[in-house]
């Protein structure tokens, strides 16, 4: 018996979303991204139908992390104090596409820095690296409205994907992302229903659907990656059936997310392998896994899991 | 669900006097209105006023095109009027031709007229057949399935795939005496035409032909779609300028899922619905 012809057709696509502006187009990046696209799901029906390459967004953050476990730390420990030499070195050495600079350090709970160090980091940055930028705020709404519209303005004509904005607390930064020329994340807590309608609130505000990146935060949660993967799957299914609403480009924080993970950072753990092989090894499967969600844009920050990873998405998509 | 704009149709009074004075506005004007309001496909019916049947649609067509681009529902029981409206569309976003029955006693083959026609209309083009034949409208559940059956069965052997095949199972109107009835006969017979194919037919009704000469028509038609909804009705001819309606299906979908529910839903739901 033949095997039946089950390709499923889908009806719409994924929008696509390019981050970064060359001289050409009124910035200073060197190169730009482009992710989004997909007709299909992952592995479904024709070549043609698959997404752009889904890319890495190595982290960067602005100040020295307190709590990286020894085996992410170790990569980066000499270019900690200065987000531009980590930014360079992402780059040059690890061949980062994009780079997110996440500003933790402006965070009330931790360093409580201010609007002139994030402006001060993000030029630094900007000059240091020509990959196009993700700008991450620290989560606390206050601190992050006081700050980001001052980060935004200081990558002015950049194209950045700035973020990120929630039901509660979206109104300053999808302004300020519409005026400075930003695309814009939209945040949901893992859930799939607030995610639309931050997705409506932001384009009732005049801001393109076609520049949104959605979001969907497993922070402080405690659920599985088979619940990320499954509102991943159901927002993608979303989006190819033709909800328009729901068409954006998805982007995952898994380097933050897979070292909070006792099975990533625990050191003293027999049976397990050793933590130096064991964090990357963690942070790579939770990629693989999100990837084949129909995840575009992935946050990494183990250099040899962003290069497995890599290598992965430049075999499965040509 | 595949919302078909009832409003350019010559049974209409307004349209009936435009078609009459050649007057372009009013009818540029319901395509507009229509498609605004969430119309997936605009019907366009000539009605029985016209003398030149084949002309009037081709001047339908051809006005509405001047309007918008929403793809259109050539409507006519005469294979020569969707021919004529054939001529002159421009279907690249799609096309349904309502309706057919399965067979009639003055014409066997008028099925396979229509099916003809879609093919040369283009891979987007569709068929309404209706779930009656040369023995005219059934009166019971079975009977609707068994045409069902014979008009699927049809569409396969000619290679017409069945997502471009909509099913009509057809409502009459609730207040004709003894057909009150029909309406759960309708719903009865959904139940098992959806299980026809795979996949499915699409399953489509003229929806205020149910409520005709009644009182309380809308909310007649915004019940009655609610409940086909729930038995597999995936498109629906009515009035989408019918603001209550909308709010109804668009609450119907996302209570059956069809949605992602966001607190916005009915506001959005002419966004997200089209395809």
């Amino acid at each position: 018996m033949a095997v039946p012809e089950i390709a499923e057709s889908f009806t719409s696509s994924v929008n696509r979303v390019t981050i970064g502006a060359t001289k050409d187009s009124g910035g200073t990046r060197t190169s730009t991204v482009t992710v989004g696209g997909a007709r299909n799901v992952v592995y479904g029906g024709s070549i043609e139908e698959t997404s752009g390459k889904p890319v890495i967004a190595m982290d960067v953050l602005d100040s020295r992390p307190k709590d990286w476990p020894d085996a992410l730390a170790e990569a980066y420990k000499d270019v900690f104090d200065s987000p531009g030499d980590w930014a360079k070195k992402c780059v040059e050495e690890f061949g980062a596409e994009l780079i997110c600079l996440k500003f933790e350090g402006i965070h009330p709970d931790k360093k409580d820095l201010d609007a002139s160090h994030a402006v001060k980091v993000t030029e630094e940055v900007l000059k240091a690296v020509g990959v196009p930028l993700v700008l991450w705020g620290c989560g606390n709404d206050e601190k992050d409205n006081q700050v980001m519209p001052k980060v935004s303005e200081a990558a002015k004509g950049e194209n950045c994907l700035i973020g990120t904005v929630t039901e509660d607390n979206y109104k300053s930064l999808t302004a300020i992302a519409l005026a400075d020329g930003h695309n814009l994340i939209t945040e949901a807590p893992l859930d799939i229903n607030i995610a639309k309608q931050v997705n409506i609130l932001a384009s009732d505000m005049g801001f393109s659907l076609e520049r949104i990146v959605t979001f969907q935060a497993t922070g402080a949660l405690g659920y599985g990656i088979e619940y990320a993967y499954s509102i991943q799957e159901r927002q993608r299914l979303a989006a190819l059936g033709g909800d328009k609403m729901m068409a954006m480009p998805a982007i995952c924080d898994v380097g933050y997310e897979s070292w909070r993970a006792k099975e990533a950072k625990l050191v003293d753990a027999p049976g397990w392998g050793t933590a130096g092989d064991r964090g990357p090894m963690w942070e790579t499967t939770t990629a693989i896994c999100l990837l084949q969600a129909g995840v575009d844009i992935i946050r990494m920050r183990h250099p040899r899991a962003a290069a497995t990873v890599k290598n992965f998405i430049n075999q499965l998509w040509q | 669900m595949i919302l078909i704009g009832e409003r350019i149709n010559g049974m209409f009074t307004d349209v009936k006097k435009a078609i009459a004075e050649k007057d372009k506005q009013v009818v540029g004007e319901l395509a507009k209105k229509q498609t605004e309001a969430g119309a997936t496909y605009l019907d366009v019916n000539v009605g029985t006023a016209a003398a030149d049947q084949e002309g009037t649609m081709q001047w339908l067509v051809e006005t509405i095109q001047e309007t918008c681009t929403t793809p259109l529902c050539l409507d006519s029981q005469k294979p020569g009027v969707i021919a004529a409206g054939l001529k002159v569309i421009n279907a690249k976003g799609g096309v349904i031709l309502n309706s057919t029955p399965l067979n009639k006693k003055t014409d066997e083959e008028i099925m396979d007229k229509y099916i003809e026609m879609a093919e040369q209309a283009g891979p987007k083009a569709s068929i309404i057949a209706l779930t009656m034949d040369k023995n005219g409208v059934p009166q019971d559940i079975d009977t609707r399935v068994a045409i069902a059956a014979e008009i699927v069965q049809k569409a396969m052997e000619k290679g017409f795939g069945t997502q471009r095949l909509f099913i009509d199972t057809i409502v009459l109107p609730v207040k004709v005496p003894n057909a009150q009835v029909q309406p759960g006969n309708s719903l009865a017979a959904m139940d098992q035409i959806i299980y026809l194919a795979d996949p499915a037919p699409h399953m489509t009704i003229g929806l205020s032909n149910l409520s005709q000469g009644a009182m309380e028509r809308s909310l007649i038609n915004r019940i009655f779609l609610a409940m086909a909804a729930s038995h597999g009705l995936d498109s629906a001819i009515v009035d989408v300028l019918d603001e209550k309606l909308m709010n109804v299906v668009a609450t119907a979908e996302m209570l059956m899922n069809k949605q992602i529910y966001s607190d916005s839903f009915l506001k959005v739901y002419t966004t997200v619905n089209k395809p």
